[in-house]
């Protein structure tokens, strides 16, 4: 058995346990890297494949931009619910997708989610397209743009598929 | 406590409080489900965003040490929420509920509903 | 001045909370009323921590983690569960 097989959920639980707790004391340090150390070992054969992370500098800047537009996003949001709702004009949109792994749809999702005035709502089985709803839609094949753009192309460079 | 210290979580809380309040209007003031689901998952979690930093600042100066325990919470409601949305959705769409009339490509939802691709050329507007 | 900010924010959130109660009761659905009490939920998080800052203690960030947790797992069920537990289709 290796001795640690998930890295960076190691580190996540140790981080997340001194978090839990509150403090940096020495017996929380070790227990936390007890658990850190076993539970991995332990769950590692009931999970599913998933793709590494290439670029993890890429990944961080993607989470601050992520971030910055969440911010953005939801001023937009707030003003066009307290403006006249009769102006907005919500509709569907479809997006194709070529992001093969689940783990970077889900991402991609949840992004598309959290901001640019849209919710995703389903993705097709064959994972070819993904089903949103926007809020307000001027222009629906800019929107599309905008995501593959924006969202899909960093993901995409970040796992590599 | 210092003024500069009680500024910024006075600011962080009112912004917290007023997103808090824009998204729970939106929730009771928007005409449909497929609206409805925007404010929540947006407006609210900025709001708890903030909150959550004022209380951070408040608890690490009245402490007196970094405490930065309730950044799980955000990380959290963060992670959760796009989750808890995109099933609303699914409900609402099984369940047939109608759109606006003023929807546009209400066309898709019958292909969103069965997952399958939208039919060939009617590429949403 | 926290004082006064505390009491002008705890009147947001409980507006804020109403307007979800109405919802709750109006929604002409049941996912309305599933997209209000997972909205209920942060709002109820938001209320524990002013008064965790209102009354100076770090107790209540236990409470709000807690529900947070299960209004995700209870949003996540109800969905599941009004899915999945329709025959007809």
């Amino acid at each position: 058995m290796k001795f640690l097989p998930m890295p960076f959920h190691t580190v996540l639980l140790f981080v997340v346990w001194l978090l839990l707790n509150n403090s940096m004391s020495v017996g929380h340090i070790v227990l936390a890297l007890f658990f850190a150390i076993t539970i991995p070992m332990l769950v590692n054969g009931m999970r599913d494949e998933h793709p590494k992370i290439l670029k993890p500098w890429k990944a961080i800047c993607y989470v601050l931009m992520v971030m910055k537009d969440i911010v953005v996003a939801n001023v937009e949001v707030a003003l066009w619910i307290i403006g006249p709702v009769k102006k907005l004009k919500p509709g569907f949109v479809a997006i194709p997708i070529n992001i093969q792994s689940d783990l970077g749809i889900t991402i991609l999702a949840s992004t598309v989610s959290l901001t640019p005035g849209t919710v995703s709502a389903e993705v097709s089985e064959d994972k070819q397209w993904l089903y949103i709803h926007a809020l307000h839609l001027d222009n629906g094949s800019e929107l599309i743009e905008t995501v593959k753009q924006r969202y899909e192309k960093p993901i995409k460079e970040i796992f590599g598929c | 406590m210092p003024l500069y210290l009680e500024i910024i979580i006075c600011v962080c809380l009112l912004i917290g409080g007023l997103f808090l309040l824009v998204g729970s209007y939106g929730l009771a003031r928007l005409p449909d489900i497929y609206m409805r689901l925007h404010s929540p998952t947006k407006a609210s979690t900025l709001g708890i965003t903030g909150v959550l930093v004022a209380s951070m600042i408040y608890q690490s100066y009245s402490k007196g040490f970094l405490s930065i325990q309730e950044f799980l919470i955000t990380l959290f409601l963060l992670i959760t929420a796009p989750v808890a949305a995109n099933m609303i959705a699914k409900t609402a769409l099984h369940h047939r509920t109608k759109a606006l009339e003023k929807t546009q490509g209400q066309a898709l939802m019958a292909s969103i509903r069965e997952r399958q691709a939208p039919n060939s050329t009617q590429d949403a507007d | 001045m926290l004082t006064y900010t505390i009491v002008i924010v705890a009147i947001c959130i409980c507006v804020a909370l109403i307007l979800n109660l109405w919802r709750l009761m109006v929604g002409p659905t049941v996912s309305d009323r599933i997209l209000a009490l997972d909205t209920m939920y942060i709002n109820a998080i938001a209320l524990i921590l002013l008064y965790g800052i209102y009354a100076n203690t770090a107790l209540y960030f236990e409470a709000a983690l807690l529900i947070a947790m299960l209004g995700f797992v209870s949003t996540a069920a109800l969905c599941k569960y009004l899915l999945r537990g329709d025959i007809i289709e």
